[in-house]
């Protein structure tokens, strides 16, 4: 059980933090099309992430909510990779980010609907959908930044620089991904890690990005171990629920 | 056959009784340039509300306290983009593009709704936005659904369309806060004091003061005067307040022998300091918008160039 | 100062809202390319399922006939009246024509 609740919650937590991260992006995108489509994806994560933390609460049995489970967890109680924290620096480090998480997902709730656990393979089916166009999307993007201006290929190459250090987090695997693999309601993180490879490779090969020479990696989010940004997004995200814990909203 | 080019005269007297039998205007039929001019100004300060108006809610997304009004408040957010977007592509059919009415947003030529000037500083001013501005913006463009001019008229349709959610999401905003602990009543009157005046003066000024009002009704591009629109916004609004307990800060306001209300004076003194710039958050707004473009162009240079490249 | 033009092409978007209905013009949308201008096209006229299919038109492509053209473009048809099956006049009583 406790196993299972913390495989729902980093699943449900990447996308609560990055979609917060997205939210944060509104009206400050580079041209109104593309606010828009930024808005679109960070409203496909919040409705991923709503759905399992509902379901989290529900398996929990202790009466709490998926909102409570939102607003009122301590930042170690939170499962989501360091990648999905990382602010938004600008456009390339936004899109950098984007791409590499979705990449990430697609793979991911691709083996995922085959799980055993039911509630898992509909929200992997019912997400896919919406992960395949994110994918579409920041893939074309990546090759755009990459393959146009030497400015654009400069601030994309810095933001895979500063960001390559958070992508292997997610196929790290912690002995609730290694429980739930063995249960057949996990997925197979060496298989996704495999073929997100490949994908990063096709896509940072179009947009002449190099992969860094130092691959040193970071990790901790799994465990509730943050970088110094994720108090902050907390702080600000549960702010009216920590401050008035008796109102409803 | 010898085809005669029809005088000015001609073509303003058609124009006129197309106006006159209700038929649209479209982009490419005859008008005159006073009216090209005075919808370039109504749709692009249009326009630009929508875009500056993503502001102050964008202020509350971060810190929404529940799932849902995140997701509510995103969404509402992103339509007002979007409303932004379809005026942009409707008034760019007069012969002026998006980065020209940008340009003159920036430089101060363009105004946008002076509403947006004023700060969101409780969540219950995302309730209020909606409710209050939302609806007054609401009063306003179901009216103009009937504009005289064709692309502005079908963008206004589709804007009240999609817009039907949004004073609906601010009233229960308030509902919900008046119906909660102290703290959210105050907060929800709190913020009815603070957005109830800067919405009426939405609606502009006094239909004896408003200086492009003339032409804009007798061509059609406006159907209501200002007045009449702001009567249509107290009469609904009022009773909403009172039905969840909030109270309307207007010391002289009456009730007529008819049902209708008449409201105290508007202090115009505000409302053209707000105009001029002198508004709380008029040089915030402004910036904002020049920062995200200019922090922008990199992004669509580097856009256009790799579509020259592939040729796609 | 010149503004300088770099919102992109300016494209027109057609939606089908169901299979088998006709594809209607729904407004225009900003783009650099094909690809992103179908994208926007759907980021922006479908967020509330209105569509099932989209096409996209660089609006300098589109063929237009202008108002002065108008009458002799589409009047000339009005006296065709021959093409409309109410011209016709039938036998009372005939079924399924």
């Amino acid at each position: 059980m406790e196993a299972q609740k913390k495989y729902y919650l980093q699943l449900a937590d990447n996308a609560l933090i990055l979609s917060h991260r997205l939210s944060e992006y509104s009206s400050h995108g580079p041209f109104l099309e593309e606010d828009l489509a930024n808005t679109n994806v960070a409203l496909d994560l919040i409705g991923i992430a709503e759905s399992i933390l509902e379901q989290t609460a529900k398996i929990d049995g202790k009466g709490l909510t998926g909102d409570d489970l939102a607003y009122r967890r301590g930042e170690h109680e939170f499962y989501n990779c360091l990648l999905v924290e990382q602010p938004n620096t600008d456009f390339a480090f936004i899109m950098v980010r984007q791409f590499l998480t979705d990449a990430f997902h697609f793979y991911f709730y691709s083996e995922l609907t085959k799980s055993k656990d039911k509630f898992l393979s509909a929200i992997a089916f019912k997400s896919l959908k919406e992960i395949t166009y994110h994918l579409r999307r920041s893939s074309e993007w990546l090759i755009r930044l990459g393959d146009g201006t030497q400015l654009a290929n400069d601030k994309t190459q810095h933001a895979v620089n500063t960001l390559w250090k958070y992508s292997n987090e997610f196929f790290t695997e912690n002995d609730v991904d290694i429980e739930m693999k063995k249960s057949g309601i996990g997925v197979d993180l060496k298989e996704v890690k495999s073929l997100w490879s490949q994908k990063v490779n096709e896509i940072f090969f179009m947009a002449h990005l190099k992969i860094p020479e130092n691959d040193f990696q970071l990790t901790g989010g799994k465990q509730g171990n943050h970088t110094e940004y994720m108090g902050y997004i907390l702080t600000e995200m549960q702010f009216l629920p920590s401050k008035y814990p008796d109102a409803k909203w | 056959m010898e085809i005669v080019a029809p005088s000015t005269e001609q073509l303003l007297a058609d124009f006129e009784s197309k106006i006159n039998a209700e038929i649209k205007i479209e982009p490419r039929d005859w008008m005159p340039e006073e009216y090209r001019q005075n919808l370039i100004r109504q749709m692009s300060q249009h326009a630009h509300s929508e875009v500056i108006g993503m502001q102050p809610e964008g202020n509350w997304i971060t810190r929404a306290p529940s799932l849902r009004s995140k997701k509510i408040l995103l969404a509402k957010i992103q339509d007002e983009g979007g409303h932004g977007l379809y005026l942009y592509s409707a008034a760019e059919t007069l012969g002026v593009s998006r980065e020209q009415f940008i340009q003159a947003l920036h430089e101060g030529k363009a105004k946008y709704a002076s509403v947006f000037n004023y700060p969101a500083l409780n969540w219950a001013d995302m309730g209020a936005i909606g409710w209050l501005v939302d609806g007054a913006a609401i009063t306003n463009q179901v009216s103009l659904q009937r504009t005289s001019y064709g692309p502005y008229s079908r963008a206004m349709v589709k804007i009240c369309k999609e817009e039907s959610f949004h004073q609906r999401q601010g009233y229960e905003i308030m509902w919900r806060m008046m119906e909660g602990t102290k703290d959210q009543q105050q907060m929800a009157q709190d913020a009815l004091n603070r957005w109830w005046w800067p919405a009426l003066m939405m609606f502009g000024p006094d239909d004896s003061d408003s200086p492009h009002s003339t032409l804009a009704m007798k061509w059609k591009i406006k159907r209501e005067s200002n007045d009449q629109l702001r009567e249509k916004f107290i009469n609904k609004t009022i009773p909403q307040a009172e039905l969840i307990g909030l109270k309307v800060p207007d010391q002289n306001l009456q009730l007529l022998e008819d049902e209708t209300y008449k409201h105290g004076d508007i202090n115009w003194d505000e409302f053209w300091a707000v105009v001029k710039g002198n508004g709380p958050c008029n040089q915030q707004r402004l910036e904002h918008h020049i920062r995200a473009h200019k922090e922008g162009a990199w992004v669509r240079e580097t856009a256009i160039a790799s579509a020259k490249k592939h040729n796609i | 100062m010149e503004a300088k033009e770099n919102q992109g092409e300016l494209w027109e978007v057609f939606l089908q809202s169901k299979p088998g209905q006709a594809f209607k013009h729904v407004g225009s949308v900003h783009a650099f390319d094909k690809n992103l201008a179908i994208e926007n096209a759907r980021d922006v006229y479908t967020r509330r399922g209105e569509g099932t299919a989209l096409w996209v038109v660089p609006s300098k492509e589109i063929v237009a006939v202008t108002a002065n053209e108008a009458e002799y473009f589409f009047e000339a048809a009005d006296e065709k009246i021959y093409r409309h099956p109410t011209f016709y006049s039938m036998p009372e009583g005939v079924k399924n024509m």
